[in-house]
């Protein structure tokens, strides 16, 4: 099969001409963004960006993935997630145990943060926190919400939502019960609840 | 007990009595060779389709229930396989279909003595785990593999009524999982079980119940528990079931005594037909030992849910000289694949599953040195899965050369669209290699930053080529027209986010009546395309997944697929067939 008889094939079928479209006569299709993917970290806000953009723009034609910058600004710093992508089944993802995650080789400590009603997930470092202070301020920004005062005997009473982490044995724990460094050394992943959702943690 | 051919008995010339020819044909074992002889003649179709015992759907939609039985009247084990593959990758959205309610139906009529169900990327519901529990009472095996839509409720259906259960293989299934409690559902009566695999249940079961099957058990060869089972829990499943030709561990995390170590080590030592090991799941490096004496006759070693480190394995894998299959998280790096290199010269058969696909953290996994390193040691390698983060073309090309005989090549470079670490060119060459000197190859997944020239590669030399998964490659329609003319035998292609459209979608319009499917996503085929495709090929099924935020002329979600059934009759709203 040669060239020439493919690009007649093409102009034969003219499909293009044939479309129902939404747009006006003769305007393009948007121009399809690739998912360009570094090994730089970036900030939470930045990759905020990216996560939108890319979750809106699937379709990469798999060419001047690495080379060029991405057409509209943002060079993304953060690694984007394609949807199946790499192609592991669910099971196989959710259940592999991370090996050495809670003593960190000074690589970093990433968690996952979910908050109910967001779209996507989010992910942090526990190493870059010295204290819980630090940690609920980054959260509060991230999810734009705010977690009242923390006490022992009433959790975060008071507040629209309250931090929890799921630990080393599957338990979901109120995030502040137990000092820092045992709390960074147990923490799986971190959840932002409902205060009315947290209400039985916190009477514990 | 069997349907006889009473009213069937066709007036032949010859001298051959039916039921002889049915006895004869029903020893031909492989499913191609008992479909070549159904097409010799009118009588030998007919004396195959009553010795026919076991049949195999690919695609559940290419066929009906009712064509099924009425074909098959002696069927006692079917083998169904629902969604297309990528809905594994949750490209397919949920209550697509595959739901295996109205086969069951129909066999509770027409096959009554049903004995074996093995499905795959099936919906399966409690209440047909119940209906299947109920209906057969001669049901002794059933194997889901990456089903969903069922819960423990249903598994302890099918515990507390199968009475002749010999097979409970439950695999990375999407299910609720409620409870331990469904293993408590087998009567004290029962004792007729030899594969039980719960290994991927999540929750504990009761083990008392649990020992006290294993015991009376007797025939009871294979057992994979979950991970809530304990060292010790296991130590005392292995003095009641030596014979256990596979078995999937618990954790391998517990606080033993030296006393409590050793009797573990003794117990593994008796199970002298070990031949398949599996789990470990979080495992402490300590107790590994234990397991030595137990992997001399070992042939399949299933860590994809333990990351160990090369250490360990390494020192593993000198008392596994056996072993053929091997399966591994890349947390154990080009290090522990050397240590495979070196130790494994059986092997035929590696996978490689990466312990952080999305590359939270510094990872560093495995590279392309890891697998020439296996390559090297093992001549005998035929089938690879492999996830990496950098290859090079020079590397893949020494690989193939070293092990010419791959039948299955499934490379994942996980970052879309990566070329060539060191040159920076396409792997197109990669490929190139890989179907010019593996001729036998059936299988191949393809990855990287790839242009037409890989498919034109394909195309070319793939002439046995029956499975074919792109995702993020390609330059045009020429590539996948290339793979289309050239593969001969190709069954099905898959294909996502490829600049691939409707001129190639079209090119292929006769030949895919004589694959099972085709699958492409997010490629640049149009609804016009499809309905073109439709309108030139009547029989195929042609259906497009919409989806609302997507402008209607796009065709995002396009499968397509032979069948004899007609169109889909429970296809949801969501599913466009053409």
């Amino acid at each position: 099969m040669d060239n020439s008889l493919r690009i007649s094939h093409e102009k034969e079928l003219n499909l293009e001409a044939t479309e129902l479209r939404l747009g006006l006569p003769g305007s393009d299709e948007p121009e399809k963004r690739s998912v360009v993917r570094s090994n730089k970290r970036s900030s939470p806000e930045a990759s905020e960006e990216l996560e939108c953009m890319s979750k809106g723009n699937m379709n990469s034609n798999g060419s001047d993935v690495t080379s060029d910058h991405d057409q509209d600004n943002v060079v993304p710093p953060a690694k984007a997630q394609v949807v199946g992508w790499p192609p592991i089944r669910s099971y196989r993802k959710n259940n592999l145990q991370q090996k050495k995650g809670e003593e960190g080789e000074g690589s970093g400590m990433y968690v996952k943060v979910s908050m109910a009603g967001a779209p996507y997930l989010r992910k942090i470092d526990l190493k870059v926190y010295k204290s819980y202070p630090e940690l609920l301020k980054t959260l509060g920004n991230m999810f734009k919400c705010t977690f009242g005062e923390y006490s022992e005997r009433e959790g975060y009473n008071g507040s629209e939502y309250a931090p929890t982490y799921e630990d080393k044995d599957g338990d979901w724990m109120l995030v502040g019960d137990v000092p820092w460094n045992m709390f960074v050394s147990s923490c799986k992943r971190l959840r932002i609840m409902k205060g009315s959702e947290a209400k039985g943690l916190g009477c514990l | 007990m069997e349907c006889k051919r009473k009213n069937e008995k066709s007036k032949s010339n010859s001298t051959f009595p039916d039921e002889v020819l049915e006895l004869v044909l029903g020893m031909l074992k492989s499913r191609k060779d008992k479909s070549t002889v159904s097409l010799v003649c009118k009588e030998w179709y007919n004396a195959e389709r009553w010795s026919r015992r076991s049949v195999f759907i690919g695609n559940c939609y290419s066929v009906s229930p009712e064509i099924l039985t009425r074909r098959f009247p002696n069927i006692r084990s079917v083998t169904l396989k629902g969604k297309p593959r990528f809905a594994d990758f949750n490209l397919v959205p949920a209550n697509w279909g595959a739901d295996i309610h109205s086969w069951l139906v129909v066999f509770a009529v027409k096959y009554p003595w049903l004995e074996e169900l093995r499905l795959k990327r099936m919906t399966v519901t409690d209440e047909s785990l119940e209906f299947l529990a109920l209906k057969f009472p001669n049901f002794k095996a059933l194997s889901l593999l990456s089903c969903d839509g069922f819960s423990t409720d249903g598994l302890a259906k099918i515990a507390a009524n199968c009475k002749n259960l010999t097979e409970l293989d439950i695999q990375e299934n999407g299910i609720e999982d409620k409870s331990g409690n469904w293993l408590s559902c087998f009567p004290e009566s029962f004792t007729s079980l030899e594969v039980l695999n719960f290994a991927n249940l999540h929750y504990e079961v009761n083990f008392d119940a649990l020992e006290k099957l294993v015991s009376r058990c007797k025939s009871l060869k294979t057992l994979k528990v979950n991970k809530s089972v304990t060292l010790k829990q296991l130590q005392r499943l292995l003095v009641h079931a030596p014979q256990l030709g596979e078995l999937g561990t618990g954790s391998f995390s517990q606080e033993l005594t030296p006393q409590q170590c050793s009797e573990l080590g003794s117990a593994f030592k008796n199970c002298r037909n070990l031949h398949t090991l599996s789990g470990l799941w979080v495992a402490t490096a300590q107790y590994l030992p234990v397991l030595y004496s137990a992997c001399t006759n070992l042939t399949f070693l299933n860590f994809s849910y333990a990351p160990l480190d090369s250490d360990d394995l390494a020192k593993l894998l000198v008392h596994c000289p056996k072993l053929q299959r091997l399966w591994v998280v890349d947390s154990v790096e080009d290090k522990g694949l050397e240590a495979v290199g070196s130790h494994c010269p059986l092997l035929e058969e590696l996978r490689v599953f990466p312990a952080d696909p999305f590359d939270e953290g510094i990872v560093h996994g495995v590279t392309e040195s890891g697998f020439i390193a296996v390559s090297q040691g093992c001549p005998r390698l035929h089938y690879v899965l492999y996830f990496c983060r950098q290859m090079t073309n020079a590397a893949v090309a020494t690989v193939v050369q070293n092990c010419p005989d791959f039948t299955h090549f499934r490379l994942c470079i996980m970052h879309p669209g990566q070329p060539d670490y060191l040159t920076q060119d396409p792997m197109d060459e990669a490929f190139g290699a890989v179907v010019k000197t593996c001729t036998k190859l059936q299988r191949l997944a393809v990855s990287g930053y790839l242009t037409d020239l890989t498919f034109e590669y394909i195309g070319k030399y793939a002439k046995n080529l029956e499975t074919l998964s792109v995702a993020f490659a390609g330059k045009s329609d020429w590539g996948m027209r290339c793979v289309l003319d050239g593969c001969p035998k190709l069954r099905k292609l898959e294909v996502r986010d490829c600049p691939f459209g409707n001129v190639a979608l079209l090119s292929g319009s006769r030949k895919y009546e004589s694959m099972r499917s085709l699958w492409m996503s997010d490629c640049k085929v149009t609804m016009n395309g499809v309905r073109l495709l439709a309108k030139e090929m009547p029989r195929l099924n042609v259906e497009v997944i919409k989806e609302e935020r997507y402008e209607t002329h796009q065709a995002r979600k396009v499968y397509v697929y032979r069948s004899v059934a007609g169109p889909r009759r429970d296809a949801p709203p969501f599913v466009l067939t053409l």
